[in-house]
């Protein structure tokens, strides 16, 4: 037997290619959104998977370091040390900023997360595409290049400059801003230090303060201003557990005896995914759904007009003796026919303006499979309206009209 | 042309009725309709608008179903006071052939499988059925354009096309609904010519409803149908040339 819809499709195919087109971009933006859900995903697992850490312990109460503010004190670390099960700790610090780039005012600003990590411990970039770790205490910096600095390019960070020694990928935050490392003094000074004028007042308000600088006390302002200069602040300590031992006891040991909180990987991904991008995730959830009924209402008021065009065709077919699942057959492969044109057009388009979104894009196999099924399943429903109505088309139609 | 040969073979309807409606809004189409045609004979079925040409046309193409009486299409009874048959759609497909006023081809097919649709339809192998069609679209002089599309077909050659379609199946009936009306007088003669050298060659008996002039003379048989009645004369038989 004849294949009516392939004919069909071969006879107007400039008709079904432009109208797939159309569907197809529409499908590529469908396929994009649900690959920005899926970068989202993938830079919060990344930022997980690059801090290098079992373990991440945060001020007490707090869901930190990344989905809230955490502040702790920067010995810490060597208690944590002493605990067993305990491999390695280390200080970070994490600061969302615009850093400027070619060392001065007039430089274009790129949003990035600046990371203070101690060189050679967790939390500092696991690999490099160029260049080197920090290695100074100072005035180093490690970027990812998405950052689109170079290596040897100068970059100001408040009100420092800092020489980009190494480029490393694929070291977001969770909102997908790339990292710029910084050595931990660096990266302490860059989140807690004062302006010099706010320096300046801070010093004469405290020595304007009887209380704090009392006559009979030799060297209490300066050591109290010293303190409001410095920071020993850390927001996380990042934890390597021993090989053998089990992260939730270290982490309840952690909670227990240092009144802190500890998280694990799992609980911290818990935390990224579930609950930094929620919101995002069921805006993106929206805009699919809403796609998809505006792809079916497309599909369904195309296949139906052609269907429409050719109710004399259906009439003589059904008077000839053409049954009726023949000409309902038809119909839907020609949507079908329609999906898959677009769901390829949809496909190449999102391959092709994927890389040139902001944040990282993640298109997996299996969302295009589903992206694949779920394109069928709505031509199928969309292609019943065009079906009813040939169904409903009287074969007497085409005799005498 | 063959002689005709007034048997239950062909087309034979007694006392056919069709009333549309019911009660005070109802309308009898067809009162009383008698009507033989034999195997091999080619009729003109002429009368006004709404006398009730088209109604008997779809009633003998089983597409609506009658009031009252009795139709035998190739000796087999397909309606007394009931459709007979379940399958309509089989019905129209093996046993009837219709040739339509405009061709209606089914435009995303070539020639050759607008004609061989039907054999398929029926369950013919393909191969078959394309050599069938073949066969059929050279009897009527349009094998050259066998793998043309519809639309680069005269009007001519498109309605010698729905005519080698109507006979794919071998009918013992083709029902032909004004088919000579957008033709010019000389391409009209040609039609009735076909028709008339196809309902010979294969022994279909063939009502041809008509209003067109030209054609009328070529009938040796004309049933006038006025008011849902059917009248029987003799027609000219005037010989086609060519």
């Amino acid at each position: 037997m004849i294949s009516l819809a392939g004919r069909d499709i071969l006879h107007s195919w400039s008709k079904f290619v432009f109208t797939g087109i159309g569907l197809g971009l529409l499908i590529g933006v469908t396929l994009s959104m649900a690959g920005v859900y899926r970068g989202m995903v993938d830079d919060a697992k990344a930022l997980l998977d690059n801090s290098g850490a079992d373990l991440w312990v945060v001020q007490k109460d707090t869901l930190g370091p990344y989905a809230e503010s955490s502040s702790l004190r920067d010995d810490i670390y060597r208690d944590l040390l002493g605990l067993p099960g305990v491999a390695r700790a280390a200080n970070v610090t994490y600061l969302s900023m615009q850093v400027r780039q070619g060392g001065s005012d007039k430089g274009a600003d790129v949003r990035a997360m600046v990371v203070g990590v101690v060189p050679g411990q967790p939390g500092e970039p696991g690999y490099l595409v160029a260049g080197r770790q920090i290695t100074h205490d100072h005035y180093e910096a490690v970027a990812d290049v998405k950052t689109g600095f170079a290596l040897g390019e100068v970059i100001r960070i408040r009100r420092h400059d800092y020489t980009v020694v190494g480029l490393t990928r694929r070291m977001v935050s969770s909102g997908g801003d790339p990292m710029v490392f910084v050595s931990l003094k660096d990266g302490q000074e860059a989140q807690f230090l004062k302006d010099n004028e706010a320096i300046l007042s801070d010093r004469a308000r405290t020595a304007a303060n009887p209380s704090l600088n009392r006559p009979g006390v030799p060297g209490l302002l300066d050591a109290i201003q010293a303190s409001q200069a410095s920071n020993h602040n850390v927001n996380a300590v990042l934890v390597r557990v021993a090989t053998g031992d089990d992260p939730e006891t270290v982490a309840r040991e952690i909670r227990r005896w240092k009144h802190l909180q500890a998280y694990t990987r799992a609980q911290m991904e818990e935390i990224l995914v579930s609950k930094l991008i929620q919101t995002s995730a069921k805006q993106i959830a929206m805009f699919l759904v809403i796609l998809a009924i505006v792809s079916a209402a497309i599909v369904a008021f195309i296949i139906y007009t052609m269907t429409l065009g050719k109710i004399r065709e259906i009439a003589v077919l059904k008077l000839i003796g053409t049954r009726d699942r023949s000409i309902a057959g038809m119909i839907l492969q020609q949507a079908l026919g329609l999906g898959f044109i677009g769901f390829a057009v949809g496909k190449i388009a999102a391959t092709l303006w994927v890389p040139i979104f902001p944040k990282y894009v993640l298109l997996t196999p299996e969302d295009s499979l589903r992206g694949f099924v779920a394109v069928m399943l709505i031509c199928a429903i969309a292609s019943t309206l065009a079906i009813h109505a040939a169904i409903k088309v009287d074969p007497a139609t085409a005799i005498g009209g | 042309m063959a002689e005709a040969n007034l048997t239950d073979d062909g087309i034979h309807i007694e006392g056919l009725r069709k009333r549309y409606g019911a009660g005070d809004t109802a309308v009898d189409a067809l009162k009383d309709v008698n009507m033989r045609v034999a195997p091999g004979e080619v009729i003109g079925l002429v009368g006004p608008s709404g006398s009730g040409k088209t109604t008997l046309l779809k009633c003998l193409g089983a597409v609506i179903e009658p009031s009252a009486g009795r139709m035998t299409l190739g000796g087999e009874v397909i309606y007394d006071g009931a459709w007979k048959t379940k399958d309509l759609r089989a019905l129209r497909r093996d046993r009837i052939g219709f040739v339509f006023q405009a061709p209606y081809l089914i435009p995303f097919l070539d020639v050759t499988d607008n004609v061989a649709l039907l054999p398929m339809l029926s369950g013919c192998p393909n191969a078959e059925a394309r050599q069938r069609a073949l066969e059929l679209l050279g009897a009527l002089d349009v094998a050259h354009r066998a793998g043309a599309q519809p639309s680069q077909l005269s009007g001519g050659e498109q309605q010698r096309v729905s005519i080698a379609r109507a006979l794919a199946n071998q009918p013992p009936v083709i029902l032909a609904d004004e088919p000579t009306a957008p033709l010019d007088s000389e391409r009209a003669l040609a039609v009735m010519r076909i028709l008339n050298q196809m309902a010979s060659q294969y022994r279909t008996a063939i009502i041809v409803v008509t209003h067109d002039e030209k054609i009328i003379p070529t009938f040796k048989r004309i049933y006038h149908i006025r008011d849902g009645k059917t009248y029987e004369e003799a027609g000219e038989g005037r010989a086609i040339d060519g």
